[in-house]
């Protein structure tokens, strides 16, 4: 295993939890303009696609994907997991410091938890260095 | 019997979600993972050289169409679950699940400290759930 990220790299971190967590609140709101969707009525969830925040969502996640592909090319998924978890530190802080919603005990309980977890695998190594995983075999013969 | 219809569904469409999340993140886990830095490939044939390499790989191509499953999924989950239980729960299954698939199937060195980590996000999800 090896560990050499860039302060590049951790800048593309960071646009991966940030874009993630404003992404998903972005979406969240737009689905509850929308209302509920059941079986009888999935029409609503294409219907949806033309809300301004679910758009606003979607840019956004793209934004997300981009970034965690490019995180994931030089670094572990059990690495950049606990990466992506940040963004809901970042989204109860925001709400705590700009929006100046109350956070309870169990939020800064959480908070910190999840700091933690961070913690564990920032000072740890990024990847693992191996020759071939099975996934890859199975890729490499789909290809053909 | 309602509230266990109702328990059952709530249930099936969260594991549902994590199940295509953990599915999606790996298969697009190891397809990065087989293409290689993409800093570097990019770097080497620009960035159409990078989004051709990416979209190319059969796995990344099922590995994307699990995300946009789970993605539909969780549309529809989020309109027939409150957020306060679908978003904490879907979270720390995946964060779970894909500890475990990246040791099985990416043979990922999921270290002790890789383990505590994905434990300790998922009581923070929690948490800050309530």
């Amino acid at each position: 295993m090896k560990h050499t990220l860039s302060p590049q790299r951790y800048l593309i971190l960071l646009t991966v939890l940030l874009t993630a967590s404003v992404g998903d609140t972005m979406l969240s709101h737009g689905m509850s303009q929308i209302g509920a969707v059941d079986f009888h009525h999935l029409g609503l969830l294409f219907a949806a696609l033309k809300n301004p925040w679910v758009i606003g969502g979607i840019v956004l996640l793209i934004g997300f994907f981009s970034s965690y592909l490019t995180a994931l090319s030089w670094a572990d998924l059990t690495f950049v997991m606990p990466a992506t978890a940040f963004g809901y530190v970042v989204v109860a802080l925001l709400s705590r410091f700009w929006l100046h919603e109350h956070l309870s005990a169990y939020r800064w309980a959480g908070i910190l938890t999840i700091v933690c977890a961070v913690g564990f695998v920032a000072n740890g190594p990024s990847r693992t260095e191996h020759e071939h995983t099975a996934l890859e075999v199975m890729d490499s013969g789909a290809g053909r | 019997m309602i509230h266990l219809t109702r328990t059952v569904e709530t249930w099936s469409c969260i594991l549902t979600v994590a199940a295509l999340a953990i599915t999606g993140e790996v298969l697009t886990a190891g397809a990065m993972r087989k293409i290689g830095d993409l800093d570097v490939i990019r770097a080497k044939s620009g960035l159409p050289g990078a989004i051709r390499a990416v979209l190319t790989s059969p796995m990344f191509l099922v590995g994307s169409l699990a995300m946009a499953l789970n993605f539909f999924a969780l549309l529809f989950t989020l309109s027939v679950v409150d957020v306060s239980l679908a978003a904490p729960a879907t979270a720390s299954l995946t964060y779970i699940g894909n500890a475990f698939a990246a040791k099985l199937f990416l043979k990922e060195n999921v270290d002790r400290r890789r383990w505590l980590a994905a434990v300790f996000v998922c009581v923070g999800v929690f948490l800050l759930s309530k």
